[in-house]
């Protein structure tokens, strides 16, 4: 599958996204157009799927993000769907993740404040469909927030 | 916060949706000349609102087939070494994110491993032997969307 020389392509392009081919490549010490060859065959094997810039809520004057932690009520074998899909409706809604273990789905929120998010909590997170229970885990600071896989 | 207006949202639309597209390609969907987009994008970076850039990766076809989601809740004692504690598990590779959070736990940590063998290893020798670590509870991570947001 991957080579060691993908590896280390994907490496730097981990280390600085917004590089130029033949800037990773010389970091890589393979010649550009190798270097341009090994990210299409990653990206035709669909290994590398694209880019996504990072938006900085905070920077943005969305000073408040909660982690709200779903059971869901499984009695109705569309609850996951419904749910799901009503969540996508909210636009405060940052991240919609399922799990296996005590939490069945996160929804990651923002707002502007705590009376925004008081808002929101109220209309449109308790009156999502087949809710069990909730919890809520407020962020209070970011330590970490490296996405890069240790390859 | 810095007053955006409505043709900044639309490129930060654009751009969370694919950030290798260029001011030329964003001018031509805006009605916008290179420089002009380009001008914006820097000023949006210069605001912290664009925060770099997140490399989309098949995990599991590069080795990674797990994902999990741990919330640590710190020991009484363990509260004097926070300090310790937040450098050591910052250090660790398949530690991704780390989070201060307020409520049922203290810190909520992305994790990714191979397996769920792998998963153990790290979890057992290198997260539970930390200073002060108390509770944890794991979730695995099945499914996960990111949504554009209150753009």
């Amino acid at each position: 599958m991957l080579d060691d020389t993908d590896r280390r392509l994907l490496r730097h392009l981990q280390n600085d996204p917004a590089a130029t081919v033949s800037a990773l490549a010389s970091r890589a010490g393979v010649t550009p157009a190798l270097a341009a060859r090994r990210f299409d065959r990653m990206r035709s094997r669909g290994i590398l799927k694209g880019q996504r810039a990072r938006i900085d809520w905070h920077a943005l004057g969305f000073e408040v993000e909660v982690s709200l932690r779903f059971t869901i009520d499984k009695a109705d074998p569309r609850a996951f769907d419904a749910f799901i899909s009503a969540a996508r409706e909210v636009p405060e809604v940052v991240e919609i993740q399922t799990f296996l273990g005590r939490v069945d789905v996160r929804l990651s929120l923002v707002a502007r404040d705590l009376a925004h998010y008081h808002r929101i909590y109220r209309e449109r997170i308790l009156t999502l469909p087949h809710i069990a229970e909730i919890e809520a885990l407020m962020q209070v600071a970011v330590l970490k927030t490296d996405e890069r896989l240790p390859l | 916060m810095s007053a955006i207006d409505d043709t900044d949202r639309e490129i930060l639309r654009l751009l969370s949706g694919d950030a290798t597209l260029t001011s030329a390609a964003l001018g031509e969907r805006l009605g916008l000349s290179q420089p002009v987009a380009w001008r914006r994008v820097r000023r949006l970076e210069g605001l912290g609102i664009l925060a770099g850039r997140r490399l989309e990766l098949d995990l599991a076809a590069l080795g990674f087939g797990v994902t999990v989601f741990l919330g640590v809740k710190l020991a009484a004692r363990g509260r004097l070494a926070l300090g310790d504690f937040e450098r050591a598990i910052t250090a660790i590779p398949e530690v991704q994110t780390v989070e201060h959070v307020l409520g049922l736990y203290d810190y909520r940590l992305r994790v990714v491993a191979r397996d769920l063998g792998d998963f153990e290893r790290v979890l057992r020798r290198r997260i539970l032997t930390l200073p002060g670590v108390g509770n944890v509870e794991a979730n695995v991570l099945l499914s996960e969307e990111r949504r554009p947001g209150p753009i």
